[in-house]
């Protein structure tokens, strides 16, 4: 637009330049024009806000106000209806599962879910699942897929819970068997990290066809503090570590990993829940609108398309 | 040329000698009586004493399990590039690990995949190196098990995949774990082929991978000695403060919780695939 304007005023002054040659005084008006384009071709864009730190993105991913999966389905969708239970051994309150209604249609939804206070945070263990959570997510999802209903998953979760009763019931196998059966459903996916992106627990609800991610949420494949831990030898040097890890949203649109970064309001979700969850409702639905139309055959090659080529190492 | 040190190249089985191979002798960490180390490397790495197992490298654990002269490499000619430009704690760039864990081990990579047979039974056979960076997996592992199960289906052979690993690499970070979904994506073709796949996990097959690919196997077995879990030891100590069951995440936990079909002594380790093998033609 801008461009279009400078090119019509550089024209214009040229002109009246080659008109003020046959001894008509323009200088007045070409003074004006001039000014007017040097005024368009300063850029006058206010600074941007100083980008933030890995570090500090990793805090408000974490914020303890940050909204979560019960309030972007609260926020966004309607008739939430929660199921329980894998049918195996348990309920595990870490994912919620149900069905909701978005953009007129009956959908799926599923989601890691921390609690708000103590008392919820111990019901819910921190956001960390259980494979009995995982089993019971593939159990919805595959009731998803029965009815042709599409599915969106959410996740914010410090990682899958390490504990023993976890490994007795293989939880490392639950995990493989969410990401491996997330390939054959023949139903849309569409993948949302809105807070925390813990390692295998989060890839084992984020094979999709769409893989969203809000501005402020981290994806890892480790904890800044277990790779502080471990390869910085210090658990303290966690900022550090955040930084080496480039977890943030902007830096895994750049590996591919993600198809799109949401805004957040300013100063982080936390600050305005119902401006951050129209953003990514209105998402939600521009991505369905694009996947819908593909048939499921052809959805299920692509997302196996799409992950197959995830890598990058030298010839 | 890759810009950090060598490129890919191919390793001659018969010549790789294990660098640690100068001393004669050997504490065996178990009986902490000194063995013979020719006698051990003899003895499928089994201490003759008290038989404990140490470690093999991936070309000791191809030597084991296929028949002589078989094995022919088939890895794709890729080494690891470094994504997020990654400097540990002591100032060592990712590529220079890389180049370390090269000049250690004579192997290029982390993972070697190659056309076998095992007892006559032509196979795919993707065997893992521990000493390579712990064998963990980032875009040269996932790349090379998925090359190895592309194959396989295309030929038609059983894939056999032999896990040593602490999971998935920190230095390549979230590409590290995507290839936990990359290689999961794959496992299809072989199911959409009829080929088999069998998993052998053992010591360690832990975490990134154990939670992947390793336990996605239509038969999947434990050697003897394995270690198989997600989370490690410490970190759940570290988390629950309190201790752990003796026998939490080895092989018999494994098979007490119904997690692999069966425990195998690693001398019976090519008997046992030739039996399973055979259900299969």
């Amino acid at each position: 637009m801008s461009e279009h304007v400078i090119e019509e005023l550089q024209r214009q002054i040229h002109r009246l330049k080659e008109l003020s040659r046959n001894g008509l005084d323009l200088s007045e008006e070409i003074a004006r024009l001039e000014a007017k384009l040097a005024a368009l071709q300063t850029p006058h864009t206010p600074p941007a806000p100083p980008e933030l730190d890995d570090w500090e993105r990793v805090k408000l991913a974490r914020h303890p106000q940050r909204p979560y999966t019960l309030d972007y389905i609260k926020l966004i969708m309607e008739d939430f209806y929660e199921l329980h239970g894998d049918r195996l051994y348990g309920d595990d309150a870490a994912i919620v599962a149900g069905l909701a209604r978005f953009a007129g249609e009956t959908v799926v939804v599923v989601g890691t879910q921390k609690g708000r206070d103590a008392q919820e945070n111990v019901r819910r263990n921190f956001g960390m699942p259980h494979p009995e959570g995982y089993r019971k997510a593939l159990r919805v999802m595959k009731l998803a897929e029965r009815f042709q209903f599409p599915i969106f998953t959410l996740i914010d979760t410090p990682g899958a819970y390490p504990g023993i009763g976890a490994e007795e019931r293989n939880i490392g196998g639950a995990l493989a068997h969410n990401i491996y059966e997330m390939f054959h459903l023949r139903v849309p996916i569409i993948v949302t990290i809105i807070g925390e992106g813990g390692s295998g627990g989060a890839i084992a609800l984020g094979v999709g066809d769409r893989v969203l991610m809000l501005e402020n949420a981290i994806y890892s494949v480790i904890t800044p503090e277990g790779c502080a831990a471990i390869l910085f030898r210090d658990a303290k040097k966690a900022p550090q570590a955040a930084r080496a890890l480039k977890l943030t949203a902007r830096h895994l649109l750049e590996f591919g990993v993600i198809d799109e970064v949401i805004p957040e309001p300013p100063g982080g979700a936390h600050l305005d829940p119902p401006r951050a969850a129209q953003a990514l409702g209105e998402a939600w639905q521009r991505h369905l609108r694009a996947v819908k139309g593909i048939t499921p055959e052809r959805l299920v090659q692509l997302r196996a398309e799409r992950f197959r080529a995830l890598g990058v190492f030298e010839e | 040329m890759a810009i950090f040190g060598k490129k890919y190249f191919k390793v001659e089985l018969d010549r790789v000698e294990r660098k640690d191979d100068e001393a004669l002798w050997m504490k065996c960490k178990a009986c902490n009586e000194l063995v013979f180390k020719k006698k051990v490397r003899e003895n499928n790495n089994i201490c003759p004493k008290c038989g404990e197992y140490f470690f093999l490298t991936a070309p000791e654990r191809i030597q084991l399990l296929a028949d002589p002269d078989s094995f022919e490499d088939i890895s794709r000619p890729i080494v690891a590039a470094d994504p997020l430009g990654f400097v540990d704690e002591d100032g060592q760039s990712y590529p220079d690990k890389i180049k370390k864990a090269q000049e250690e081990t004579g192997l290029a990579n982390e993972i070697i995949v190659g056309r076998a047979r095992i007892g006559g039974y032509p196979v795919i056979l993707a065997v893992m190196d521990f000493r390579f960076i712990g064998g963990s997996m980032g875009s040269v592992m996932g790349e090379q098990i998925c090359h190895g199960m592309e194959q396989a289906a295309q030929e038609r052979v059983p894939f056999i995949l032999i896990s040593a690993t602490g999971g998935a690499r920190m230095h390549e970070g979230i590409l590290s774990l995507m290839q936990m979904a990359k290689t999961s994506a794959c496992r299809k073709k072989l199911a959409d082929a009829r080929v088999p796949f069998i998993s052998i996990m053992t010591y360690p097959t832990t975490a990134g991978v154990q939670a992947s690919i390793a336990s996605l196997g239509d038969i999947t077995l434990a050697e003897k000695g394995a270690l198989i879990g997600f989370t490690g030891r410490r970190v759940i100590q570290q988390t629950l403060k309190q201790d752990l069951p003796e026998d939490f995440q080895t092989d018999r936990f494994a098979f007490e919780h119904g997690i692999v079909d069966n425990v195998v002594k690693r001398e019976h380790l090519r008997d046992e695939l030739m039996r399973v093998l055979k259900f299969f033609v």
